[in-house]
Parts: C-alpha cells; structure tokens; sequence
C-alpha cells in the first residue's frame, strides 16, 4: 500500500484506477493464458479418467476428494494433480499423496 | 567490421499502438549509427510505412514483384535520401495476403539479410496468418505495447505465439508513456506492465506531440535531430538494441515539476 493508498482510504476515495487496471489485466490474462494451452475442459476431463484409472491399478483411490486442475503463474502452466490415496491394494496403510507434473 | 546480420520482428497485437512509427524511427536511427539498414512492410494489407518514411512518392517495385521475379532485389529497394544507410522494401498490394506463405517471408528476408546488418521487420496488427507470415524469418522480436488494458493484453497473446516459434530473445517497448500520469497513478506503470508480460525491458518512449508533426512532414523524428522527448527515447532504443551500455530512460525522471515530485512522494511504498 503506498501513501497515496492510505489516505484515499481514510478519506473514502476510490482507489487510483492503475490498480484496478493491472488487478482486471491479471484476471484476464491468467484466464486467456490458460485457453492457450489448448487443454478444453473435455480433453481435461479425458485426462483425469485416465490417470485415474492407471493410479487406482495399484491403490484405492478416494474419489470424492480428488482434484485436478491446471494451474498458469508467469507464462509457466503446471498439470496439479491432488489424489488422496485411502489404503494400498496390499495394505492397510492411510496415507496422502501428492502429485504434481510440469508442462 | 563484421556484418551484425540481425533480423527483429516488430510486432504488438493489437493496432495503433505504434509499430510502423518504432520501426520507421529505429530504422533511421540504426542507419544513422553506420549500420546498413532495411525496412520491411510486412503489412500487406494496410501498409504505411512508406509515408511514415516520406518514401511513397518513389514507389516502383515491391517485394512481391521480387518474389514474381518481375525485379530485382535493388529495384524494388527505396533508398532514404537524407539517410543513405536506410533502404525501404514496401509491400505488395492487399491480394498478397492470399497466396503468401511463410516461406515466401523468408525468401524475402534471406535476400535483405545478405545485404543489411539490420533488416526490422514492420508486422500487421492481428495474430492471424498476416501475422504469422511476418513472423516465419525472424530469431528474435520486440513486442511493442501501451500502457493500457487492451493493449497489454493482446501483447500477451503475441507473446505466447512468439515463444512457440522459438523466438528469442523478445524484447518489450513500452509506448506512449505519460509520465504524469503515471506519477499519478491513474496509468499502469512500466513496471506494472514490465512485470505482467514478463519481458525484458528494451526501453520506453514518451508520449509525445512532435511524432503526429513529424509523421504529417514524412520526416521520421530521429531523422531531423531535433531534441523531442520521444526523439531521445527511439535514440535511446536503437542504442541498446545495438549493444551498448545506456540505460533505460526513466519515465519518473522526466517528469520535473514540484507536483510530480509530490505526487511521487505519494508513491512511497508505506507497507
């Protein structure tokens, strides 16, 4: 926050209108960056039933709590994978698995 | 000396934002340095940087009478009067668009960068086949932006293509710069819009009212001499891109007056 900032809050000023421009260009852009992967939510979808499917081969996966999304930050996207794992097909053991790949 | 040989996109995306001026005016500057220079309208549907240049009056050939092998590469190049150094490849008629292909391009740019040690490359607006076309010869680029919304935005786009071209480096300019506004901040800053595209900085120019003059004469503004703000700015430009150690000017500096001091006071970053 700059000097500038603070004293347009205690006077109850709209903020300059550089900082609503760069936090919409933000937006737009983490937006427009990801279209530009090409990845459509079908493909996306696609994707994840098939990792799914080759991960639950070798442990039980809890399917209610799995997320995978596409994460863009600098221009960088990353394939985030997040698949809770209940029990190995040969154990018991509860543990949590973190997966993460770079596109 | 050795031959530079470089061959730079100018580009931005978005229309209007000032490539044809950037390219008209680096042009005369590196040529004004001693480099031999070529300028390439690679805008065939709108093109314009020949009455930028003062040059469409000479006009015979064009690069698409190069490439129908109606010309030779010598006839169709406008030799600058007053900048010797600087040659103009005008482009063809708008039906170009049709049948041109990217190897076309680089034919064309193979037969300029035998014989400049710069050949800057003026693109159409738009990120379509004009676009792409323009973009098949070149190794490295210089996205060209204002500091808006839109224009920031489609710059974006750019630069997406340009790195799956393996296109590199890509440089920014930042044009039209208000630094008043800016101290103000009712402008997004160079470094807002620097670190949003995520490009190195090749430099800024100052917004300013002597470039509509000098494009109404046909005189590029580096070409005259005369001390304008963005004069300086496009010198200041074509110095970096031909290597040497200048630093980019500072839009907070030439702003001057005790209110922009204020107003920059303003700015302090309190937490």
């Amino acid at each position: 926050m700059t000097l500038r900032d603070l004293i347009n809050k205690l006077l109850g000023r709209e903020t300059a209108s550089a900082n609503t421009a760069r936090e919409r260009l933000q937006l737009v852009l983490a937006h427009d960056r990801v279209d530009m992967s090409s990845l459509s939510t079908d493909l996306l979808d696609k994707m994840r039933n098939e990792i799914l499917n080759v991960v639950a081969k070798y442990v039980e996966i809890d399917f209610d709590e799995v997320a995978v999304s596409l994460e863009t930050e600098d221009r960088m996207t990353a394939l985030v994978a997040n698949l809770p794992i209940k029990r190995t097909i040969s154990g018991e053991i509860k543990f949590k698995n973190i997966e993460k790949t770079n596109k | 000396m050795a031959k530079t040989n470089r061959t730079i996109l100018i580009c931005s995306g978005k229309g209007g934002v000032g490539k044809t001026t950037l390219t008209a005016n680096l042009g005369i500057a590196l040529a004004n340095s001693g480099a031999s220079t070529a300028v390439l309208d690679a805008d065939f549907g709108l093109r314009n940087l020949d009455l930028l240049l003062g040059l469409e009056n000479r006009i015979i050939y064009t690069a698409q009478d190069v490439l129908d092998n109606n010309c030779r590469l010598d006839q169709a190049l406008v030799r600058h009067k007053q900048e010797p150094n600087l040659a103009l490849l005008p482009a063809g008629d708008p039906r170009m668009l049709d049948w041109m292909k990217p190897d076309d391009m680089k034919k064309i740019s193979n037969l300029l960068s035998e014989k400049f040690d710069y050949v800057l490359i003026d693109c159409p607006a738009g990120v379509e086949d004009g676009f792409k076309n323009a973009l098949a010869a070149s190794k490295e680029a210089i996205v060209v932006t204002n500091p808006e919304l839109s224009a920031v935005r489609d710059a974006d786009r750019v630069v997406g293509i340009l790195n799956t071209c393996d296109i590199d480096p890509i440089q920014l300019v930042i044009n039209r710069v208000r630094p008043t506004m800016m101290a103000n901040q009712e402008m997004l800053s160079v470094e807002d819009v620097t670190s949003i595209l995520s490009l190195p900085l090749l430099g800024i120019v100052l917004e300013d009212e002597q470039v509509i003059i000098s494009t109404n004469r046909g005189e590029p503004l580096t070409l005259s001499g005369k001390k304008s703000p963005a004069s300086k700015c496009y010198s200041n430009i074509s110095q970096r891109i031909r290597g040497e150690d200048v630093p980019v000017i500072d839009p907070n500096k030439e702003s001057k007056s005790l209110k922009d001091k204020f107003l920059k006071l303003m700015q302090t970053k309190i937490f």
